[in-house]
């Protein structure tokens, strides 16, 4: 029998499955729970490595299931689609090692992890979609599973939070639901096709067309937190460190990235969208969410609101890569899908050593933490590094690449963005990063966990390493086959530019 | 054998088995319990099996002829795939609530219910057999009353309000429909509805008919403006009545306007599509916006119907120019928020039953106590929210679909805004269902059976909105739906 039809669906259902089993699990249950999910988080990696393999060969995976009489559910395993597929499993499990460390002990966990499979699987559903509707369903399917997560902590900040972030995304959702109906309407299929599906509408339909982008790209933006659909990613800064994780570097925000990413190339295409006049405006927007978030995380004391603005700027590079409309650019945003991803996870699980530690919350509370917790600063150094986009880091990569593609499609400005940006960057990173090595610690934390030599407890601190690590590597290896930036490359051949 | 089986007549067993069984349980009520689960398990089985004669014999329509006599003197019984949609949904509804029942009531309350109940069904299956508007009359009078005594059973001034409200607003309804059939005979001398169609021309008499028999079923349909009856009838009454009457009972009184309005009226009426379009938009915004302004789950729940029964009319403008687009969204989201509403109001029994009351600031620590009741709370909201995946959604966007090729944009505008709304009001339920609240007392617990038979319908909701395909080529609706407006 020929599995390959089937694999994408199992990716999708290796975290379903272990997802639903948790619900109906007893509070404490706590060794199968665990098994539970690293089985299901294991295995997914295995899927998904053994469709890269393929995929690299020329395999086709796709499953097709009925759904309306003219529409399918389509789960198709392309070079793009793979690229989030890889990054949301592995993170996946990584962040599942860190959030069992993370809420040991505390209440309604198997409601959390519950919850954490599905929203993993319904970012895997996105990545994989092959048309828009089935996107449509999963990025659904994200903001409901979501929402538990961002409310766990039960307390009314907690509440408030996840009130905001439901009238953003549901307004967005809205909005995506009606730019996607509205463009079956004019061209009854919705299927992800290389250089778009609207092709011959351009004339007839110009007006409906520009409107339909930008319903489109306002409904992803929400969960890409594109200005100015952002105010509810700082609000949901009150949830578990784990969760942050999840909502910046593996499912949420990235979720609506990755759409920007599919309706510019797969839906309109890349040319149409340009000939159309709507790529520069979307460019125009991300440099202006890039700069606006920079500076408004120059202005937080609290740690992970700093960071959830600098995620705000950081995710429109991706917007901005595409929307430059170049292959070169493209692949340093496609790319920065990934970097972004493993330093932004690296500096939220940081964040939580401190706070689950030591209970660091704020910036100014930091001084000489360095020297309390070397390997989590360190880890933290990595990611900051990155994000300012100094070389040997992820970030950089991402950079050059944006940079070299403004300048091949004769948009010098860009460069000041990335400039202004990395500048900016510096401006709130290292006076982080001078505060925690080089200032003298305080007489006493606000709180003061022990775990015998070492600085915190396992299941924290190899997260961070781990992804620090992949952060550092994927830019050093970044010219061998199956890294980021050469798959980026891959999918540009492949799928975008593909004659 | 073979005959036997294929001739089976399923669709006598519909209304037959419910009906003995009710007239058993008044006279032996000891009984009547078992009979009833009896029923409802049958009743699964035999609108399959008329599902398949209809499919496989029939060729999409069923006809029998009572003891022989056809129209226009007997009795005729028909079913087509609008038909058996209806019973589907009124045998799978039916099934939940007859589960939920069992431990339900108090034993004096169960001796009255059930009898009544599987009257009810009795009377509800009669009616999606008839093929005559007088036929239609006498169930949907039989359906009424039925319903009125069992909103009156849960007892106290609320409900007893309530269901005086509701006898009057059915009562009314029923005799404005039945001087339209009047008016109808004495023009034509036949109440078939397939002979109707075939005489009716616009006659001012025939006008006439049409709005006394709309207003009547409007009424009962609790179209806004005339849901004032609804929502103290539908908060009072018990949770598996609640359940019934939001989920069946008012798509009854759909049912027939909508078989008339096929058969007989469609040719007469651009106007009254407008008309009833109009409604079903304020229906909606208003319906929603009650919901989100109640402080009582329970009149959350019964507004939300007012507010979903608007989504039906919506496809009456749009029916014209592609009737089985929008008709099949009305019949997908029929079936979807019959069972999503149904697996609401028993969630909100569980509730009710475990916290004692069901005012929703209050409910915090009631809903952490009970993860099953809340989980089908959420499943079915997600479903009357119309988000992916799930009934709803399909529905929504076949209508959504239908009203842009129309270039409808005001009824796209408030198919989004009354998901908004929707969202909104099933959140400020579930905003509760996460918060650290504190357990003041160990409260009376909830039997399994409730918790899961609620759940099962709302999944059951949500499963549908991955069977779009064979559940619309099940009921053969574009076959009753007409040929005319298929998409280019």
């Amino acid at each position: 029998m020929n599995w390959d039809p089937w694999i994408p669906l199992l990716v999708v259902a290796s975290s379903l499955l272990p997802g639903l089993l948790i619900f109906g699990l007893a509070e404490e249950r706590i060794r199968l729970r665990t098994v539970l999910n690293l089985v299901g988080a294991v295995v997914k990696l295995g899927l998904v490595g053994l469709m890269l393999w393929g995929i690299y060969h020329e395999h086709h995976y796709e499953t097709r299931l009925a759904l309306l009489p003219d529409l399918e559910l389509v789960l198709r395993a392309g070079p793009l689609a793979l690229l989030f597929v890889t990054l949301s499993a592995g993170l996946w499990l990584v962040t599942t090692v860190y959030a069992i460390g993370y809420l040991e002990g505390s209440p309604h966990r198997s409601r959390f992890f519950g919850f954490f499979s599905l929203c993993v699987t319904a970012t895997v559903g996105v990545a994989l979609a092959g048309n828009l509707i089935t996107f449509l369903l999963f990025y659904e399917l994200l903001t409901l599973s979501t929402y538990p997560l961002v409310v766990h902590r039960g307390t009314q900040a907690a509440r408030r939070a996840g009130q905001t972030y439901l009238i953003y995304t549901f307004f967005g959702g809205a909005l995506l639901l009606l730019g996607t109906v509205w463009l079956y309407s004019l061209t009854g299929t919705l299927e992800f096709t290389p250089r778009g599906f609207i092709a011959g509408l351009e004339t007839e339909h110009r007006s409906a067309l520009i409107i339909i982008f930008f319903l489109l790209v306002a409904g992803l933006g929400v969960k890409a937190a594109l200005f100015p659909f952002h105010g509810w990613l700082p609000q949901a800064m009150v949830a578990p460190a784990p969760v942050s994780a999840l909502l910046h570097a593996v499912a949420v925000v990235k979720a609506g990235a990755f759409g920007i990413v599919r309706v510019v190339y797969d839906v309109f295409g890349v040319e149409t969208a340009a000939a159309l006049g709507v790529t520069a405006p979307l460019a125009a927007l991300a440099a202006f969410t890039i700069i606006y978030g920079s500076l408004r995380a120059l202005f937080q004391d609290d740690l992970k609101r700093r960071l959830a603005f600098s995620t705000i700027s950081q995710v429109s590079y991706i917007a901005l890569g595409v929307a430059i409309a170049g292959p070169i650019a493209t692949i340093g945003g496609v790319v920065h899908l990934v970097h972004q991803g493993l330093m932004k996870i690296t500096l939220f699980f940081c964040a939580g050593n401190l706070a689950e530690t030591l209970g660091i919350h704020k910036i100014s509370e930091m001084n000489g933490v360095g020297r309390r917790m070397p390997w989590t600063m360190a880890a933290f150094t990595v990611g900051a590094f990155g994000m300012i986009g100094a070389p040997p880091v992820a970030g950089f990569i991402s950079k050059w690449y944006l940079g070299l593609g403004a300048l091949e499609a004769d948009q010098g400005w860009v460069l000041f963005v990335l400039a202004g940006s990395s500048l900016l960057n510096a401006m709130y990173f290292l006076p982080i990063l001078h505060r925690a090595w080089f200032r003298d610690p305080p007489d006493a934390w606000p709180v003061d966990h022990h775990f015998g030599r070492k600085e915190t407890a396992w299941a924290l601190l190899l997260p961070p390493l781990v992804t620090a690590v992949m952060a550092l590597g994927v830019a050093l290896l970044a010219s061998y086959p199956f890294s980021p930036l050469e798959w980026a490359m891959l999918i540009a051949e492949r799928e975008f530019y593909r004659p | 054998m073979q005959d036997a089986v294929t001739q089976f007549p399923w669709a006598i067993v519909l209304i037959l088995l419910p009906l003995a069984a009710s007239m058993i349980g008044f006279l032996l009520p000891r009984l009547a319990m078992t009979l009833g689960l009896i029923t409802a398990v049958s009743l699964i089985l035999a609108v399959t099996g008329l599902g398949w004669q209809i499919h496989y014999i029939y060729d999409g329509a069923y006809q029998h002829a009572v003891g022989g006599w056809g129209a226009p003197l007997g009795i005729d019984l028909y079913a087509d795939g609008l038909s058996l949609l209806m019973l589907t949904t009124t045998s799978l509804v039916g099934l939940g609530v007859s589960v939920y029942s069992v431990l339900y009531f108090e034993r004096q309350q169960a001796l009255r219910f059930w009898p009544i109940w599987l009257l009810l069904l009795a009377a509800l299956n009669a009616l999606f057999l008839s093929a005559d508007i007088f036929n239609l009359y006498v169930t949907l009078e039989l359906l009424g009353l039925a319903a009125v005594t069992l909103t009156a059973l849960q007892g106290g001034k609320a409900a007893l309000d309530g269901a005086m409200r509701y006898l009057l607003a059915t009562l009314l309804g029923s005799l404005f429909y039945l001087l339209g059939v009047a008016l109808l005979y004495h023009s034509y001398g036949t109440v078939d509805i397939a002979l109707l169609a075939e005489r009716v021309e616009a006659t001012p008499a025939v006008w006439a008919a049409l709005g006394l028999m709309g207003a009547g079923l409007l009424l009962k349909t609790a179209l806004f403006p005339l849901h004032f009856w609804l929502p103290p009838a539908h908060a009072s009454a018990s949770a598996p009545v609640s359940a019934v009457l939001s989920a069946l009972v008012i798509k009854a009184a759909f049912y027939i306007l909508l078989r008339l309005w096929l058969v007989i009226f469609s040719p007469l009426g651009e106007g009254a599509a407008s008309l009833l379009g109009l409604l079903g938009a304020a229906a909606v915004l208003w319906g929603s916006i009650q919901a989100l302004r109640q402080t009582r789950l329970k009149l959350l729940i019964a507004y939300s119907t007012v507010a979903q029964i608007g989504y039906l009319f919506l496809a009456f403008p749009l029916a014209g120019a592609a009737a089985v687009s929008a008709w099949s969204a009305a019949a997908y989201l029929l079936l979807s928020h019959a069972l999503a509403k149904s697996a609401m109001f028993l969630a909100a029994g569980n509730l009710l039953h475990f916290g004692g009351h069901d005012r929703i600031v209050d409910l915090d620590r009631v809903v952490q106590r009970l993860p099953l009741t809340v989980g089908a709370f959420a499943l079915a909201g997600v479903s009357i929210m119309g988000l992916p995946p799930s009934g709803g959604f399909i529905g929504k966007w076949l209508l959504l679909e239908t009203a842009l090729q129309q270039g409808r944009w005001d009824i796209v505008a408030v198919i989004l805004l009354g998901g908004l709304l929707a969202a909104a009001y099933v959140f400020k339920v579930l905003g509760h269902a996460l918060t650290e609240a504190a357990v003041m007392h160990e409260p009376r617990a909830v039997p399994k059976t409730m918790e899961w038979s609620a759940l099962l319908l709302a999944i059951a909701a949500v499963l549908l909105g991955f069977l779009a395909v064979p559940v619309l080529a099940w009921f053969g609706l574009s076959e009753v739906f007409g040929i005319s407006g298929v998409r280019t």
